[in-house]
């Protein structure tokens, strides 16, 4: 089976952008704003895996399929995540009170 | 006569069998990373200011590091896959080896950060924080581990001149562990 030959990319560069990245994601918590910390911290570590998966897996050069692939799995994390969140995040609603699990003291004797 | 296997010989989706199969362990490897990272922050943002007291203890100098050495060890691992196109087998062997080396040193600090965070009473069982740490890490240092064993593996095949083609399918897996810790470091290690 042939295998196509990749695009010339400059991997030294993508990796000097990445370690810049990195710097500035490190940075940028250090000024103390709640907001700035999620842009640099969060929002360059998607920046960074980005790049990681473009340039160095080839995934911009990649044939469709694997895209699908990732897409769907990455769609399941979303949706595990705002499918559990409401119970996880909420511990009080209408008539009902979910006291926290880590909090509960541990009980001897057995009864239930 | 040696054997060829019938799934090398065709592709429906115009990926070489081998490399879509490494597409199908990094979906799974996504599964399972991402359910760990979206539990850790569906309780990091319900236990906010408790978890990120706890967070505080964690290195961020050797996190930041560990990061550094991963994209390094990324790059050396991408070096290797374009020497191996270009039938640089020597060139390729190297490079391999230095990532390899790039990933023992990832474990030698790793190594470090656990001993001295169970020698200050940061153990698994401290809180449920790091419980997640070490979960988390550790898993992550497995899957660090093995794609050392079979990066290694795969060096001796390609120093005969052979299957070069699997230097891109396990550069795949290793840049899959480095976006993994892309993620890790800033929920562990910054957001404190």
């Amino acid at each position: 089976m042939s295998e196509q030959a990749h695009p010339k990319i400059n991997y030294v560069k993508i990796w000097f952008v990445l370690l810049v990245l990195l710097t500035v994601s490190i940075i940028g918590p250090m000024i103390g704003i709640r907001s700035l910390t999620l842009i640099t911290a969060f929002g360059i570590a998607v920046v960074k895996a980005l790049m990681v998966c473009g340039y160095f897996m080839h995934l911009k050069f990649e044939k469709k399929i694997a895209w699908y692939i990732l897409i769907t799995i990455l769609a399941l994390m979303f949706l595990f995540f705002f499918a559990v969140a409401p119970d996880v995040m909420k511990h009080k609603g209408n008539n009902w009170v979910r006291p926290s699990p880590i909090l509960l003291p541990v009980q001897g004797g057995g009864h239930h | 006569m040696s054997h060829v296997p019938v799934a090398t010989l065709r592709s429906v989706t115009g990926i070489p069998t081998g490399r879509l199969a490494v597409w199908w362990v990094i979906a799974s490897e996504i599964v399972i990373f991402g359910g760990l990272l979206v539990s850790y922050l569906l309780f990091r943002l319900y236990h906010g200011e408790v978890w990120g007291a706890e967070a505080a203890h964690t290195n961020t100098v050797a996190g930041a590091f560990n990061t550094f050495v991963l994209l390094t060890s990324s790059l050396f691992i991408v070096l290797a896959h374009k020497a191996a196109e270009e039938k640089n087998i020597k060139k390729a062997f190297q490079f391999i080896w230095y990532t390899i080396a790039g990933g023992g040193v990832f474990m030698m600090v790793k190594a470090y950060e656990y001993t001295t965070e169970i020698l200050h009473g940061f153990t698994m069982f401290k809180s449920v924080f790091w419980s997640f740490y070490y979960t988390a890490t550790g898993l992550h240092g497995f899957h660090v581990l093995m794609g050392m064993l079979i990066m290694a593996i795969i060096s001796f095949d390609v120093k005969k001149g052979k299957n070069l083609h699997r230097v891109e399918n396990i550069g795949i897996y290793w840049h899959f562990v480095d976006v993994v810790w892309i993620f890790l470091f800033p929920l562990l290690y910054i957001a404190k």
